[in-house]
């Protein structure tokens, strides 16, 4: 029996495919999810999504959202998606320098609450790109 | 009658004109289609919220739940407008149909002896208001033909705060509205005036049915999925209104072109009576001449 994931952000369906297996950080930690699974209804952490089939693992940074698990099926509802090899590392890392210089200026509260969370977006898009990288090595 | 000089001059004029107004009925045309597609693209993700919004209202509290953001207030004087209007004009009777229904609106609430304030996206509504003298809490302009849902957040989230209860158990907002173009279809679009917050709960329309765990519990996961709800809502509104413009911008284009290709039709037709008669006057003068020699 196969899985349906479905990865779907404000803006686009980032995906729409059948998979054996889903990973996701969950509020409580990162679960497993495998065809059967229990309905399940959880806040997602930002962090590293990845989904298996055919034995070949891909991995996506996701910056929070939503998953709702039904047996045959996986929605994934991000704030955003992106697939780790579409991450630009250089732009990530000039991404997360800027947010840091923000986050450190206080100014204003919107700002820095905006930061703050442009930061943790740009740390988590980090993380998994170089994941990515030292899976390849 | 004008020489056949300035009669030409002018048709120049009008072709010239004419092109303008096709070149960005094109344009629009087909970020009107691009702006479609964006709107398009929104409904998944809204639904599948919805949907779960639905389940959880339902479920956890027997349809009444107990977060701020579905409570009315017990009385309501001061209400917020989130008002979106286009950057641009050229866009037909689109803004002074949005401007007239804000002023109605505003007129109307504080006859009521509500107060109002405004959160403007987009530039034409902003000027507006500030015009009017209005309170102008926040605004949103440069938004662009595509806006990613990151730029259009502040506006959710003064929103959403001025709806909460501050540190001293104080509102800044009792109701929050959302004025935005309605897109109708390519030829109509329309201003429409919807309450925004409180937020409507579902019902049980959504309501898969199914036993749900949830992590981390039921009203945490509403607490986190009800701002992403009105954000996007708003985001949905915000490209809606965007479609509008295009389509709006579109028809006006249109018109004026029809009108360039009639009024270059006339001054030609004009032209050639002149010229007509120009000819006219000169075979008779040099006629006359002639038989006045002959004589």
């Amino acid at each position: 029996m196969p899985l349906q994931l479905e990865i779907v952000t404000a803006e686009r369906v980032v995906l729409s495919e059948e998979v054996d297996m889903v990973s996701a950080p969950s509020y409580e930690g990162r679960v497993g999810i495998l065809p059967r699974h229990e309905p399940l209804l959880t806040v997602l952490q930002p962090g590293e999504l990845h989904y298996v089939k055919n034995g070949v693992s891909m991995p996506y940074a996701i910056s929070g959202g939503f998953m709702e698990v039904l047996p045959d099926r996986v929605t994934i509802l991000a704030d955003t998606a992106e697939r780790a090899d579409e991450i630009d590392e250089a732009r990530a890392e000039q991404a997360r320098a800027k947010a840091e210089q923000a986050v450190r200026d206080r100014q204003g509260a919107v700002d820095v609450a905006q930061a703050e969370i442009a930061l943790r977006r740009a740390t988590v898009r980090l993380q998994v790109a170089k994941l990515r990288r030292n899976r390849q090595q | 009658m004008a020489s056949a000089r300035e009669i030409r001059r002018r048709i120049k004029s009008v072709k010239n004109t004419g092109k303008i107004t096709k070149a960005m009925e094109l344009v629009s045309a087909s970020k009107m289609r691009r702006a479609q597609r964006n709107v398009l693209a929104t409904r998944p993700y809204a639904d599948r919220l919805y949907d779960v919004m639905g389940e959880l209202t339902m479920r956890s509290m027997g349809g009444s739940s107990k977060h701020p953001l579905l409570q009315p207030h017990p009385t309501v004087t001061r209400v917020a407008l989130i008002l979106i209007t286009p950057d641009r004009g050229l866009c037909g009777a689109l803004n002074s149909n949005l401007t007239r229904a804000a002023a109605r609106f505003i007129t109307d609430q504080k006859s009521q002896g509500r107060s109002v304030s405004v959160i403007a996206v987009g530039k034409k509504g902003r000027d507006f208001i500030l015009r009017a003298g209005q309170k102008l809490d926040s605004e949103i302009i440069g938004l662009g033909d595509a806006p990613p849902l990151v730029d259009v957040l502040p506006a959710a989230t003064t929103a959403i705060n001025g709806y909460s209860p501050d540190a001293n158990g104080n509102y800044a907002y009792d109701e929050v509205y959302l004025l935005c173009a309605e897109f109708v279809n390519t030829l109509v679009q329309r201003p429409k005036l919807r309450r925004f917050l409180p937020v409507e709960a579902p019902g049980n329309a959504g309501a898969t049915k199914v036993d749900y765990s949830y992590e981390p519990s039921q009203e945490d996961v509403l607490d986190q999925l009800l701002p992403r709800f009105i954000e996007v809502q708003l985001y949905q509104a915000i490209l809606e209104s965007i479609a509008s413009e295009h389509s709006a911008r579109m028809m006006a284009m249109r018109n004026a072109n029809d009108n360039a290709k009639e009024l270059v039709r006339d001054l030609t037709l004009t032209y050639n009576k002149a010229r007509q008669a120009a000819i006219t006057t000169e075979i008779s003068e040099i006629a006359a001449g002639a038989t006045a020699l002959n004589q």
